[in-house]
C-alpha cells in the first residue's frame, strides 16, 4: 500500500515491550525478545501444575482467524487463551466468507467491528497479517504469514534452547532443510542472531533463499559440513509437494542427502540438541529414532513451550487495554 | 483554431540546444523558434523565463487516462494492446480516436491472437488502420519460433515490435527480484538474469531477421550491456525505462508496499546505478511512464495477490527532470528521451520543436515544487511508488496541434 512500513511501536516507550502487535521478530530489540521469554517462564510452571488457570484475560475475546490449515498452532493459541481466562473463538477458513470472495481488508474490518480484544492470524500470503494489523484497533499476533514470519515459533524455540542449554549467546545453531519456503526459519534467524547465537542455514541449493547471508547467517549445502560442531540442530519440515522433482528429486534422495540420522548427528557437538517445529515427515527430514530420543530431541518440549510463550504474548500485548499500571 | 500563437520570453529546448526566446505557432505547426516578429493577430503567452519543450510521447501505456496525460504533459501515448486486446481493425480505430482532440493515442497491435504467444494476429490490417507497431503484451513470447516469425513479418511491414524482456520460465510465479529484501519478506523472487536471458535471445533473433525491436523496459546492468553491444554492431534495437527503475530499488517493497510491485520488478541498487549510466551514455533510448492505474481492489491485497503496475503519467516529467538536476544529462537529451526518440522510433509526428513541425508543446516551470501524493492524483488510480516524495517541475501550459489543452 501507499503508507510507509508501519512500526507497531506506540506511545508507551517506557514499557519493556512497546509494541501494539506481534507481527514478526523483525523490529524487536534483543531485550524485548528476552522480556517475552522471561514472562513465559511463569506460565511453564503454571502449566505443569494441576490448576492450570489464571483469569487475567477474563472478559476479553480472542479470535483465532486461521486462513490456512493448522492443528497444533491453533490448538496452542486456543489453550493459551483459555488458560488465561479469555473467551476464545476460532474462525476456520472453511466456514468463513473469505471463500465467497470477501477481501482480507473486509474480513479485518468485520473482525474489528465484533470488538475482538486480540486477533491471532495465520495466512498463506507473506505480509497478510501486517495488512490486517493496520486496519484493526486491537493487538494482532502473527501465527504465520506465508514464507515471511512465525514469531511465536521462534520465541518458543528460543525458550526451549535457553532452558536446555542455559543460554543462547555463543551457541552454534544449524537450521536445516527447506529454508526457502520457511517462515519458521526466517523468524528463528532473526531471533537467534539477535540473541547472540551463530546461525547456519543448511540445505540443498534449490531450497536456500538467495542473499540469505545478508541476514547474518552462513550458508552450507553440504549437510555434514553444516552440522560440524553445532550445539543445536533445528530441522525444518519439507512439504510433500516439494519432494516430487520441483525442488528435490525424491523423498528418498532428500533423506539420503539431508535427512537427520544418528550418523549425521555425530558430526554435531556431543550434546547437540535436536529440534523440529512439527509436523514431522518421519523418514524424510528426520529419522524416527532421532526424533524420539528423549536425551537429544526437544521436540515435545517445543510444543510445551509453545503454550507458555503464547500465554506470555497474549498477556503482554493486552496489558495496556486492561489498564495494567505502567502499560 | 487560433490562427497564430506567440509564446515568448522562455528557453526553448530544441534538438540543437536550448535557445532563448519563444515559439511562434501558426495553423497547428511551428512557424518560428527563438526571436521572431510577433504578428499583430497572434495570441500571446509569456513563458516568464521557464522552459518551452516538446509535448511528451509516452511509449507503452496500459490505459487511456486523458486527464492524467494532460496533467503530465503527455500529448501522445503509444498504447499497449493488453487492456481489451487490440487485435482487430475496429479496436485499433477505436483506440486511436479515444484521446482526441487533447491527446493522441497511437495503438500498438497485438502481435499474437489473444496475446497468447501462439498464432500471429492480423498485424498488416491493423497497421493499415493506424497501429504504429506491434507488441507482445505484458509478457514475452516464450516460443522462439513464434518470436522469429513475428519479427520477420512485422519487420517486413516496417513495424517495430515491442516486447517484454523477461524470461517467463525463470520469472515463473515471482513477484519481485531475488535479493535480501525478497528473502527477508519471504516473497517469491526470480533472479535478475531473467531479463538478460530474454534480451539475449531476442537480440539473436533481431540479428537473424534484421527487424526493429524495442524492449519496453530494460532494468538490469546485464541486459543493458547486451543492448549496448548490439547497438555497437548496428542492430535496429531500442529500449525504454521508467523513472521508478531509475530512482527506486527493490527495498522500496519493504513493508509489503504493493504500489512498488511492478513488472519488470524493481531491481537492486547496482542495477539501478547501471540504468543511470545507460541513460547517460545513450544506451537507453526513451523514458516512459509505464502508466497502469490499478485501484484498491487490485492493490489493497496481500503482496502476492496484488496486480503489478503504477500510475506514472503525471509524475513522468517531474521525476525525469531530476536527471538534469543531478547533472546526469542536459535538457536536450532529456527531451529526446521523453519525446524525440519515441517519435522517431514509432514514426509519429511531433517529438521535437523544429520549424515546420507539429505544434505539440509544453511550458514547464522546471523549478516549481510539489509533492507526489497518492490520494491527490488525477489519474484514475493513485498507485504510485513515489507517494510522499517532494519533486520539482510542473507543466503550466500544454498545447496540442496549436490548441491549448491545459
Amino acid at each position: 500500500m501507499s503508507s510507509p512500513p508501519t512500526r507497531s511501536v506506540d506511545g508507551r516507550l517506557g514499557s519493556p515491550f512497546p509494541h501494539r502487535h506481534l507481527t514478526g521478530i523483525a523490529g524487536l530489540q534483543p531485550h524485548e525478545i528476552g522480556f517475552l521469554l522471561d514472562e513465559a517462564e511463569q506460565w511453564v510452571q503454571l502449566n505443569r501444575g494441576t490448576a492450570k488457570h489464571d483469569d487475567r484475560l477474563a472478559g476479553l475475546t480472542l479470535i483465532n482467524a486461521f486462513f490456512e490449515n493448522s492443528t497444533r498452532t491453533l490448538l496452542s493459541f486456543e489453550i493459551a487463551g483459555k488458560r488465561l481466562g479469555a473467551d476464545v473463538v476460532n474462525m476456520a477458513v472453511a466456514q468463513s466468507s473469505v471463500k465467497k470472495g470477501e477481501t482480507l481488508i473486509d474480513t479485518a474490518i468485520t473482525l474489528n467491528a465484533m470488538r475482538a480484544d486480540m486477533i491471532v492470524i495465520r495466512h498463506e500470503s507473506s505480509g497478510a497479517v501486517q495488512l490486517i494489523a493496520d486496519k484493526v484497533d486491537c493487538p494482532v499476533l502473527n501465527a504465520g504469514d506465508g514464507r515471511h514470519e512465525h514469531p511465536t515459533q521462534a520465541l518458543l524455540d528460543a525458550l526451549t534452547i535457553r532452558r536446555r542449554k542455559g543460554r543462547i549467546e555463543g551457541l552454534i545453531v544449524a537450521i536445516c532443510g527447506d529454508v526457502l519456503h520457511s517462515r519458521v526459519a526466517r523468524s528463528n534467524i532473526l531471533a537467534l542472531t539477535a540473541l547472540g547465537a551463530e546461525v547456519r542455514v543448511v540445505g540443498p541449493p534449490t531450497l536456500l533463499p538467495p542473499a540469505i547471508e545478508r541476514m547474518g547467517v552462513s550458508r552450507f549445502t553440504d549437510f555434514d559440513a553444516g552440522l560440524d560442531g553445532v550445539d543445536v540442530v533445528m530441522m525444518l519440515r519439507l512439504q510433500r509437494e516439494r519432494m516430487a522433482g520441483g525442488f528435490v528429486p525424491s523423498p528418498r534422495e532428500y533423506h539420503a542427502l539431508y535427512g537427520l540420522t544418528y550418523e549425521r548427528l555425530a558430526m554435531a557437538a556431543p550434546d547437540a540438541l535436536v529440534m523440529h517445529p512439527g509436523p514431522m515427515n518421519r523418514g524424510v527430514e528426520i529419522a524416527s529414532n532421532v526424533a524420539d530420543d528423549l536425551e537429544r530431541s526437544a521436540i515435545t518440549e517445543q510444543v510445551e513451550m509453545g503454550v507458555a510463550v503464547r500465554m506470555a504474548c497474549l498477556d503482554v500485548l493486552t496489558r495496556a487495554r486492561r489498564g495494567v499500571a505502567g502499560w | 483554431m487560433v490562427s497564430a500563437l506567440a509564446i515568448t520570453g522562455g528557453r526553448v529546448v530544441t534538438p540543437k540546444g536550448v535557445v532563448d526566446g519563444g515559439v511562434l505557432v501558426r495553423d497547428g505547426h511551428i512557424a518560428a523558434i527563438g526571436g521572431f516578429d510577433i504578428p499583430a493577430d497572434a495570441e500571446r503567452i509569456d513563458a516568464e523565463g521557464t522552459l518551452i519543450v516538446p509535448g511528451l510521447i509516452d511509449v507503452g501505456v496500459f490505459a487511456i487516462d486523458r486527464p492524467a496525460f494532460v496533467a503530465g504533459g503527455i500529448t501522445r501515448a503509444v498504447l499497449m494492446p493488453d487492456n481489451g486486446g487490440i487485435e482487430t481493425v475496429a479496436l485499433v480505430q477505436h483506440a486511436a480516436a479515444a484521446g482526441k482532440p487533447k491527446v493522441w493515442v497511437h495503438p500498438l497491435a497485438a502481435a499474437t491472437r489473444g496475446l497468447k504467444g501462439g498464432e500471429l494476429a492480423e498485424i498488416g490490417l491493423m497497421a493499415r488502420d493506424g497501429a504504429c507497431g506491434v507488441a507482445t503484451g505484458r509478457s514475452w513470447i516464450a516460443d522462439s519460433g513464434v518470436m522469429y516469425r513475428l519479427l520477420g513479418y512485422a519487420g517486413a511491414l516496417g513495424l517495430r515490435t515491442v516486447t517484454h524482456a523477461e524470461d517467463g520460465g525463470l520469472a515463473g510465479q515471482a513477484v519481485m527480484t531475488d535479493g535480501e529484501t525478497a528473502t527477508r519478506l519471504g516473497l517469491a523472487a526470480a533472479p535478475a538474469e531473467a531479463e538478460a536471458l530474454a534480451v539475449a535471445r531476442d537480440l539473436l533473433l533481431v540479428e537473424a531477421t534484421d527487424a526493429p525491436l524495442h524492449f519496453r523496459q530494460v532494468t538490469t546492468g546485464r541486459a543493458l550491456e547486451l543492448i549496448r553491444a548490439a547497438k555497437r554492431k548496428g542492430l535496429p534495437v531500442s529500449c525504454g525505462i521508467t523513472p521508478a527503475h531509475l530512482f527506486l530499488s527493490d527495498n522500496a517493497v519493504s513493508g509489503f508496499r504493493t504500489f512498488a510491485r511492478l513488472s519488470p520488478p524493481l531491481r537492486d541498487e547496482s542495477d539501478r546505478q547501471a540504468c543511470l549510466a545507460a541513460i547517460a551514455d545513450g544506451t537507453i533510448d526513451l523514458i516512459c511512464s509505464g502508466h497502469d492505474p490499478q485501484g484498491p481492489e487490485a492493490k489493497r491485497l496481500p503482496f502476492v495477490d496484488a496486480e503489478p503496475g503504477m500510475a506514472g503519467a503525471e509524475t513522468l516529467l517531474a521525476l525525469s527532470l531530476g536527471l538534469v538536476r543531478d547533472g546526469l544529462i542536459g535538457f536536450e537529451r532529456l527531451f529526446d528521451l521523453l519525446a524525440g526518440a519515441p517519435a522517431r522510433l514509432f514514426g509519429l509526428p511531433g517529438g521535437a520543436l523544429t520549424v515546420g513541425g507539429e505544434a505539440d508543446l509544453l511550458i514547464v516551470d522546471s523549478e516549481a515544487p510539489w509533492r507526489i501524493e497518492s490520494d491527490r492524483m488525477i489519474a484514475t488510480a493513485g498507485n504510485t511508488p513515489f507517494d510522499g516524495l517532494p519533486v520539482q517541475g510542473r507543466v503550466t501550459c500544454a498545447i496540442k496541434g496549436g490548441m491549448p489543452i491545459l
